[in-house]
């Protein structure tokens, strides 16, 4: 009998109850979302409470949560295709043509994003101010592209190298171009892996908070800067926290579960096979 | 392993046209890394030479080596630079250790297996500035907080995490964060393992303690590796963590390098002396990427 | 025709960076009275203190002209008009800026030019628990010395019920503990810098203040003072756990706020307690409004400020929110105000407070500086900090209260030596 067919009670109760603990904290925030300011500092914590919606009301009434988040959801995934565009062509010369230099070169990209960002901000906000791209999306969807690009880049680069070779080469002595071998023969063998690396992107740039404070003001600011806005007003500000925090990961936090599948079955295709 | 098929021989032959052809491919995102990279870098490297502070006009000109003679002589470098590779070492042990038990755990079977797994990624997709409000104002809260409501229930007193346990408490917030990342690799990774080999193991009469160790645990090698080389390139800058719980104290107990560069950066408004310890930390990275090649770069090239 | 144009294109939208505390809150949600009577309209960039000091010094320092109004502080706005950063402001008759304290005047203009509307002001005093003083016998005097603050700790701190005999703040930071330390060695007698900016940190005064505020709060402080900042402390307070507390003025009307307070109906006020002097023992602090020069609607942002900080919108504040939260500190109309008498029983103490505090006169020993719990220098922030980090080490235990004025003390040095002071 495999260890794998038979349902396992003792691993089973272990990875229950790390799951649960894992989870707790956002359940905890979540919970004390719903709390009113005493309630969410009483000792012993309340567990049964009457839930009140006045903490999101009151933030609602002070932000504007829907252009905040709107900003999140184009500014991630304007960064993620964009940066797929410019990645999938030069992951896939580099691991199909590799030259002495590529791998040289893959490492420095990965070294790039070593790089405090805090570091350039003087220069990079000279740069916004001269282009005239200070708060827009425009100028966090190209950072968020350059930021990403190395750990996409070397993703895809991992993914295209597991590919049979044997079948480009058919293509290309049939005479196919490049361009169709890549768009045909290739792309759909390594979606998973594309589709993976893609959800990562969208995680990574919807959680990014240096550039999006710091670049944006009112027009492209995301989710980010409207948490920064709640993090320590005056006062009693437990409940009112927690009902911004879970507004500002909940849409990433659900994108997060329905993607999840994917984001594991790209992962097994690829880097840790 | 795929490695014969790999042969370079019959495309390097081709070569030519082909080689000719990756040069629109590469270029495009070769030469926005190489501007993303290279204009600050130049622009950071000038600034480093400059006297140069946005608050205070009236300092200007020509700082020569200066910047970078005031920032050796800092102590505070090099406390940040023990800062950084403590917390990047502690938050990979913590994350992966626990990642990889966890992996081999959910490879068994269980009642809800899916939901539990959704349940154990979620903290990853939490933005760090939540995850650290949330430990911060209702966890590890001395008064208010809930671990410290249990502790005093239990009679133990009350622990001051940020101000006794500084380093501790951010690196537990960080590898709550990114424990979930090391684990879906992990798991993926062991999904591979082949029955075949399980199973002869457990004939043997293995227990799960040596399974784990003799056959998960080397199959999970490679992926440890990309978790080991991913986690650093991120860890490396994390910040969001420490200047919302701690601020980089008490003292300078949690400046990693990434604050200490804030500090000068965004507290002095000192350009100069931030840019020359920018410098400094593209130098240390690049060490370390050179590193990487040959520790983590040769696993992967297998 | 032309006249016609004129009026339309006055129509503008202005962007605001504010800071979230709640005076800037309220001034949020009503400020769509003032957008419905212009018909402009505002962006509002409601960031956390630090974050927002940050955002506009990037801004403003490069020029970047995101913002039409910035909300700085007294320690800003001086150094800022003076490198001709921020437009000057004239206000109508209307306005009355004579009903605005000359203090807090002073305090935001630069070569006799007014560059910053407050918002309002404040100076620190001591919170306490009228009914545990009552209970244990004791009674707070109109103008408390640190000996007697720690004599009544010690008497009101009962762990075992999580009640402490005093909160300070201890998260480090120029703005956080450093502004309580500041005045508590000022009022031991000590100072900054002498006469030729030399550092003077590692002396007698800031030894014998450190050494009280670190054994002060170990004996009788919360757990975890080394995070509390005026908001951690406040909601301590407001909760019930501490006995006294020395903080912002503007603490009043939170602290006697009941839907938010479990204490205020039991709250007493006093002066901030002094030592050897009471020069710059209660620190002087007024959040206000400026225009950057960069600002390309000035016209609507002045009109804003104007609106903000008028008599008529304190009077729309206690018509709205009650008169207890009306904005304390800058307008002696305010204080003349019936209403607000009678709603805010800590207004006298508060104005006597604000009117205390003199910036030009810091310490018990002439200074080269201005400013009570800050130096007025663009290095201030910086050092300030760091001297903070220090101290919150020492007051975690990580480090000796010596040993961090000795390293304090070289830092400063440094620093001043680097910026050219001496």
């Amino acid at each position: 009998m495999s260890l794998r067919t038979k349902s396992h009670p003792i691993a089973g109760t272990l990875a229950w109850l790390a799951s649960l603990l894992m989870f707790f904290p956002i359940f905890w925030t979540v919970l004390a979302s719903f709390k009113t300011e005493l309630g969410a500092i009483a000792t012993p914590p309340e567990l049964i409470f009457r839930p009140t919606l006045e903490n999101y009301t009151e933030i609602l009434s002070r932000a504007d949560y829907l252009s905040f988040a709107m900003n999140s959801i184009v500014v991630s995934f304007g960064s993620t295709i964009l940066a797929l565009v410019v990645a999938v062509p030069a992951a896939y010369a580099m691991a199909f043509y590799p030259t002495k230099r590529t791998r040289g070169t893959l490492l420095w990209m990965l070294s790039t994003k070593m790089l405090p960002s805090v570091g350039v901000l003087v220069p990079i906000y000279l740069f916004a101010i001269t282009t005239n791209l200070l708060d827009t999306r425009t100028a966090l969807v190209i950072m968020y592209m350059l930021m990403n690009l190395p750990i996409v880049i070397w993703m895809l680069y991992t993914f295209f190298k597991e590919m049979p070779k044997a079948i480009i080469e058919a293509c290309l002595i049939d005479g196919a171009s490049q361009w169709q071998t890549m768009t045909l023969v290739l792309l759909p063998l390594v979606l998973p892996g594309i589709a993976s690396t893609a959800l990562l992107n969208v995680i990574l740039s919807w959680n990014e908070a240096f550039w999006s404070l710091n670049l944006t003001a009112h027009d492209a600011a995301p989710l980010t800067a409207f948490i920064a806005s709640f993090s320590a007003p005056q006062g009693l500000f437990w409940a009112k926290l927690s009902a911004a925090s879970t507004m500002a990961i909940a849409p990433i936090l659900v994108f997060g579960w329905f993607s999840q599948r994917q984001l594991v079955r790209g992962l097994t295709f690829g880097a840790v096979k | 392993m795929s490695a014969s098929v790999a042969t370079a021989a019959p495309k390097r032959r081709k070569g030519g046209g082909a080689n000719a052809n990756t040069l629109p491919l590469v270029a495009p995102s070769v030469i926005l890394l190489l501007a993303f990279s290279i204009i600050p870098l130049i622009a950071t490297v000038y600034f480093s030479l400059l006297r140069y502070n946005l608050t205070n006009p009236a300092i200007h000109g020509f700082a020569g080596y200066k910047n970078y003679l005031y920032l050796f002589r800092d102590p505070a470098l090099y406390s940040a630079l023990y800062t950084s590779v403590q917390m990047v070492v502690e938050i990979l042990i913590l994350t992966i250790g626990s990642a990889a038990v966890l992996a081999s755990l959910f490879e068994q079977r269980f009642p809800g297996r899916s939901i539990a797994r959704v349940l154990m990624i979620s903290p990853f997709f939490v933005m760090p500035t939540v995850s650290a409000l949330i430990w911060k104002n209702l966890l590890m809260h001395p008064v208010n907080g809930l671990i410290a409501w249990i502790t005093r229930s239990l009679g133990l007193g009350v622990i001051d995490f940020f101000a006794d346990w500084p380093v501790t408490s951010v690196v537990l917030i960080a590898s709550w964060q990114w424990m979930p990342f090391a684990f879906l690799i992990l798991l993926t990774a062991l999904q591979s393992l082949d029955e075949e080999t399980r199973e002869a193991a457990d004939l043997d009469g293995a227990g799960p303690i040596a399974v784990f160790f003799n056959v998960e645990l080397p199959h999970m090698s490679r992926a440890i590796a990309v978790v080991l080389m991913m986690e650093t390139i991120f860890l490396l800058s994390i910040f969001a963590e420490i200047y919302v719980t701690t601020s980089g104290g008490p003292g300078d107990a949690t400046t990693n390098l990434t604050f200490l560069i804030y500090k000068r950066a965004l507290l002095s408004y000192n350009v100069g002396g931030a840019s020359a310890a920018g410098v400094i930390a593209i130098i240390l990275a690049n060490i370390l990427a050179s590193f990487m090649v040959r520790i983590v770069g040769k696993r992967l090239d297998e | 025709m032309l006249a016609a144009t004129a009026t339309v294109a006055q129509a503008a939208t202005i962007t605001i960076a504010t800071v979230n505390n709640g005076d800037m809150i309220k001034m949020q949600k009503l400020a769509p009275k003032w957008e419905a009577a212009t018909g402009n309209k505002i962006n509002w960039v409601v960031l956390e203190e630090n974050v927002l000091r940050q955002r506009v010094t990037t801004d403003i320092s490069t020029k970047g002209g995101q913002f039409d109004i910035l909300t700085i502080g007294s320690y800003e706005t001086p150094i800022w008009g003076k490198l001709g950063w921020l437009a000057p402001l004239e206000f109508p008759a209307s306005y009355d800026v004579n009903d605005v304290f000359p203090g807090v005047r002073d305090a935001l203009s630069a070569n006799g030019k007014l560059y910053a509307a407050p918002f309002y002001a404040e100076s620190s005093f001591t919170l306490y628990r009228k009914d545990l003083f009552d209970a244990a016998g004791l009674k707070m005097p109109a103008t408390p010395t640190y000996a007697e603050l720690a004599g009544f700790a010690d008497k009101l701190t009962d762990k075992s019920k999580e009640q402490y005999g005093i909160c300070l703040r201890g998260k480090a930071g120029w703005g956080e503990n450093m502004a309580f330390v500041d005045t508590l060695v000022n009022g031991f007698g000590g100072q900054w810098f002498d006469m030729k900016w030399n550092a003077t940190i590692d002396t007698k005064p800031w030894h014998d203040a450190l050494n009280y505020y670190v054994d002060l709060l170990h004996r009788d402080g919360p757990p975890g003072v080394t995070g509390n900042g005026f908001n951690e402390n406040l909601a301590l307070f407001t909760t019930g756990h501490c006995a006294m507390w020395v903080d912002a003025t503007s603490a009043a009307g939170l602290v006697y706020d009941k839907a938010t307070s479990q204490v205020w109906d039991k709250t007493g006020f006093t002066a901030a307690p002094h030592g050897v002097t009471a020069n710059g023992t209660g620190w002087f602090w007024a959040w206000a409004m400026a225009v950057p020069t960069t600002s390309k609607n000035q016209d609507a942002a002045k009109s804003f400020l104007a609106w903000s900080t008028s008599k008529e919108y304190v009077e729309l504040v206690g018509q709205t929110f009650g008169y207890t939260v009306l904005p304390p500190g800058t307008r002696i109309s305010t204080y003349a105000n019936p209403n607000y008498i009678k709603a805010a029983p800590f207004a006298e103490t508060v104005k006597a407070s604000v009117l205390t505090a003199d910036i030009t006169k810091p310490t018990m020993n002439p200074v080269p500086y201005v400013g009570i719990q800050y130096v007025a220098i663009p290095e201030f922030q910086a050092m300030g900090t760091e001297v903070g980090q220090l101290v919150s080490a020492a007051l975690a235990g990580q480090t000796t209260v010596d040993a961090a004025l000795a390293k304090a003390q070289a830092s400063v040095s440094a620093t001043i030596e680097q910026a050219g002071y001496k």
